[in-house]
This record gives C-alpha cells, sequence and structure tokens, in this order.
C-alpha cells in the first residue's frame, strides 16, 4: 500500500500581523553652530508613517536653558519622553548644584540617557543647539542609541540626505571648484537663518515628509529667540 | 520639663493623652532661629533668620526653592530640613512629569504631613524634628501652611516659627488684615519688621544673615538674599519706628 502523500499549501489572503513599538513619523531637523551664535530649526510636519499627514504644526523643537535647544526627529511618541525626561533631569541638576545645566553637560546626559535604553532604544535622532560656558556656539548631533559628535553644523531626520550635503557644502566650504563662492569664514545669524530657511524649503521639496512650517530658534548669549517661516502643503 | 516616666518611647502616651517625644520634636524646631510667613491675595512670602555656627562659619541657608511655584523657610534640624525638601522636590517633579501641571500646595502639604505622621506612629523611627512654612501659588491663589514634626498642618495667612517668635506673631497680628491688599515690596516690608521684633537688641537684620523666599502671579519662586536684599533693608531702616519693641525678658531667655 502506497504511502499516502499530504501536501502543505499555504493559506491564502492571511497575512501574519506583528506589532511593532516603532513608527517614524518624519521630518528634518538641523543645528548650524557660529563663532557665538547657534541655528536650531526643524519642521513641524507630523506623518502617519504611511502617506497621510497627521499634524501640520506639531514642534519638534524644546527649549532647554536659556542657552540650549534640542530638536528632534523620529518617532514623536519617544522625542515628547525624551524631552520631558531630560527636562526633569535639569531641573534636578539645578536643585542639587545651584546653577542651570552647561549646554556641553546636557550633551553628555542626553548621551547617556539614549544608551540607557541601548536595548530597547527611544527612536530619535537628536541634533543639541547652543552656546557653552564661553558663549562659543555649538551643535552636537546624535544617532539613536547615544553615540555623539560634537561638530559646526548637523542635521538629522527624513530629509538628512538632502540636507547634509548643501550644508557640506556651504557651510564646510566642501566641493567648490570655483573657489569665489565659498561661504565666508564666520557667517552671521541673519545668513544663517536664511540659509537655513533655504535648506528647508529644498528639502521639502523632495523629501515627501518634510513640510508645513519650520521652527527657527537662535540662540545668544542674549537668550533664545525663535521664529516661524512657512513652507509648502504639499 | 520632668515628664521621665512617659516620655522614653514615641509608642507610650502619657495619662493626660500627650506623646511626649512628638512634643519634644516640636521643641526643636522651637529652638531653630526664627522663620515668618505671610501672604497676600497675589503673592505668599517667607522671611527667615539666618544663623552662624560661629563667626568663622557660613550662615545656614533657611529657605529652599521646591518647585517654580513653592518654596520653604524651615525651623528646627536643619539636615532633615533638607531631606524633606528632596522628597518635596521629587513629589513635585513627578507630578509635574505625570500631569504636565504643578502640584496643588495643599495636595503637597498633606502629603508631606502624612509622612511625617507616619514618622511618629512606628516602632525605632523617629519624628522629623523640623517645622516649614510652605509658600505656592496655585490655581486656588496663594497659599501659605505651617507643618510640625507631629503631622499637622495649618493654613495661616501669616505665621511666624522658631526661636522668640512670638514677637513677631504679635506684629503679624497688629498689622494682618492690610496684607490682602498689599503690594508685594510692602508685604516683604512687613516680614523684614516681623522677623526684627525676633532680634535680641544686640543684632540687627543684615544682608549677611536674613534671606526672603518670594512667589505669586507671574511670579516664579525666587529667592532674595544677600545684595539683591539690600534695597528692602534700606528701606525699612528708614523707618524703624514702624512698631515698638515688645521684647519682654521673657521672650528674652533661649
Amino acid at each position: 500500500m502506497a504511502a499516502p502523500s499530504f501536501t502543505v499549501t499555504p493559506l491564502q489572503n492571511v497575512k501574519e500581523q506583528k506589532f511593532s513599538p516603532y513608527v517614524n513619523n518624519g521630518g528634518t531637523t538641523l543645528a548650524v553652530a557660529g563663532p557665538d551664535f547657534c541655528v536650531v530649526a526643524a519642521d513641524t510636519r507630523l506623518s502617519d508613517g504611511g502617506y497621510g499627514i497627521s499634524s501640520r504644526t506639531v514642534p519638534k523643537v524644546t527649549k532647554l536653558t536659556d542657552k540650549c535647544v534640542i530638536a528632534t526627529s523620529g518617532m514623536q511618541g519617544d522625542m515628547i519622553t525624551l524631552h520631558k525626561t531630560l527636562k526633569a533631569r535639569l531641573v534636578m541638576y539645578e536643585h542639587q548644584n545651584g546653577k542651570p545645566m552647561s549646554t556641553t553637560a546636557i550633551a553628555q546626559l542626553l548621551s547617556n540617557t539614549l544608551y540607557y535604553k541601548r536595548f530597547f532604544p527611544y527612536y530619535t535622532f537628536n541634533v543639541i543647539g547652543g552656546i557653552d560656558d564661553d558663549g562659543v556656539g555649538v551643535a552636537y548631533s546624535y544617532d539613536a542609541v547615544g553615540s555623539f559628535e560634537r561638530v559646526k553644523y548637523s542635521s538629522s531626520g527624513t530629509g538628512q540626505q538632502l540636507v547634509q550635503p548643501i550644508l557640506d557644502n556651504q557651510l564646510g566650504r566642501k566641493h567648490h571648484h570655483v573657489p569665489t563662492t565659498a561661504a565666508p569664514v564666520n557667517m552671521t545669524v541673519e545668513d544663517s537663518e536664511a540659509l537655513v530657511r533655504d535648506v528647508f524649503n529644498s528639502a521639502g521639496e523632495r523629501d515627501i515628509y518634510t513640510g508645513d512650517f519650520v521652527d527657527i530658534y537662535t540662540i545668544t548669549k542674549d537668550g533664545v529667540k525663535t521664529s516661524k517661516a512657512e513652507l509648502k502643503f504639499d | 520639663m520632668n515628664r521621665s516616666q512617659y516620655d522614653g518611647d514615641i509608642t507610650i502616651f502619657s495619662p493626660q493623652g500627650k506623646i511626649f517625644q512628638i512634643e519634644y520634636a516640636m521643641e526643636a524646631v522651637k529652638q531653630g532661629s526664627a522663620s515668618v510667613g505671610l501672604k497676600s491675595k497675589d503673592f505668599a512670602i517667607v522671611v527667615g533668620l539666618k544663623r552662624a555656627s560661629s563667626e568663622l562659619g557660613a550662615f545656614q541657608p533657611k529657605v529652599f526653592k521646591i518647585d517654580d511655584h513653592i518654596g520653604i523657610a524651615v525651623a528646627g534640624l536643619i539636615a532633615d530640613a533638607r531631606g524633606l525638601s528632596k522628597y518635596m522636590r521629587s513629589e513635585t517633579l513627578n507630578y509635574k512629569f505625570v500631569y504636565d501641571s504643578p502640584m496643588q500646595v495643599g495636595r503637597l502639604v498633606t502629603q508631606l504631613s502624612d509622612k511625617s505622621q507616619a514618622h511618629t506612629q512606628r516602632y525605632g523611627r523617629r519624628p522629623y524634628g523640623v517645622g516649614l512654612l510652605v509658600v505656592g501659588y496655585d490655581q486656588t491663589g496663594a497659599h501659605l501652611y505651617e507643618t510640625s514634626p507631629s503631622g499637622v498642618f495649618y493654613d495661616f495667612k501669616a505665621q511666624a516659627i522658631g526661636a522668640r517668635s512670638q514677637s513677631a506673631r504679635t506684629y503679624l497680628e497688629k498689622h494682618y488684615e492690610s496684607f490682602a491688599e498689599c503690594p508685594l515690596e510692602d508685604l516683604i516690608k512687613h516680614g523684614l519688621y516681623a522677623l526684627r521684633e525676633t532680634l535680641p537688641n544686640t543684632e540687627t537684620l543684615s544682608t549677611k544673615n536674613c534671606t526672603v523666599g518670594v512667589v505669586g502671579l507671574h511670579k516664579s519662586f525666587d529667592i532674595i538674599e544677600g545684595e539683591r536684599l539690600k534695597p528692602y533693608l534700606d528701606a525699612i531702616e528708614e523707618t524703624s519706628g514702624s512698631t515698638e519693641t515688645t521684647t519682654t525678658d521673657a521672650e528674652m531667655k533661649d
């Protein structure tokens, strides 16, 4: 008697569901450090992870002290919690030490906070901008688990690949074949803000997750000023 | 104070229904240097007299910030005060994190008093040896509370605690009806006058031994001391005859 043969066919029209704790709500951030100032900017579009827009007016930037500002792209839920956690740690520091945290200390704190969740990370891409204790402009850029580096300029988010090369060219004066087009050694606050607006408009053209409005924060020794610029709504 | 039969432990009542260990803890508050608290409709302030252990030493801080809208002045065991302010700071910070809203002053004071009470009903735990004047401003306006090692708390319009505080209370009783509508500068002057009543004739208020904490409508808790206090001290110097000094012999005794 022949052994019965069975063939197993996969069930049709059944997809295996798996819960993902992460979603990318999109958006682009950047920070540009000058000799005595820093400009930090982020768009305000919140996407639903696909083609939809959940909101056009959700801020990605939080002022931490009069000298330091953090901008975060990635998952909105993790961003909010991360910013809340940092603000609480800043209050504790000020109670214990009698003075606000310096920008360099905050930079280290953020790195430690991110690495603390090395095995269930905050889905966040951060940049910190501000001025240090000597009044010099600083910018720091991070990966999701806390690796960070002090830089002159940095960008993160869905538009990073569109923005970073422009910053490399304009601020890092890279790949200039016509020397006269090189940006001056030290840009003024106004020129940096204008560059930031141009950069966001360019990114918004090609990145569907970037657009609507951009919050621009300018940190100087006189404190933090903010302004809002319009981007395209498409 | 010969009550030695019933004062050996926190768990023993006297035949009169008192627990002497708690009374003794409250004595620690009475021996601490004076603190005065008062409030108007929009502001609540504390004024503290700092003590230095010797001429060589710095003056102990008396006023602590708890949150942007709450501060305290203390009298008694300062180490216990630091422990309690750590607790209060942690509670207000957690509340802010969870509810995105400043904690109500009365709620914090209730929690603190419950914690103090727990220390009066446990074998092996001693009561806190510090009294606090808690000032704050929240949705229901300006607040002033006094807390005590016994675990009770009181809502006050004005109060003074610590050594020779009765003299300050006498001043406050005379003037408290004008506090509600008082502008902030005058409120601070009242606080300084009240505190000055607690000083013996040989001492004066100075930028070294005095500290003021202010909180209220559109004003985060701010500690005014050192040079910043000078204009207020100068202002009360000019009108030093505002009240008669009524320090009697009984009050002068420590």
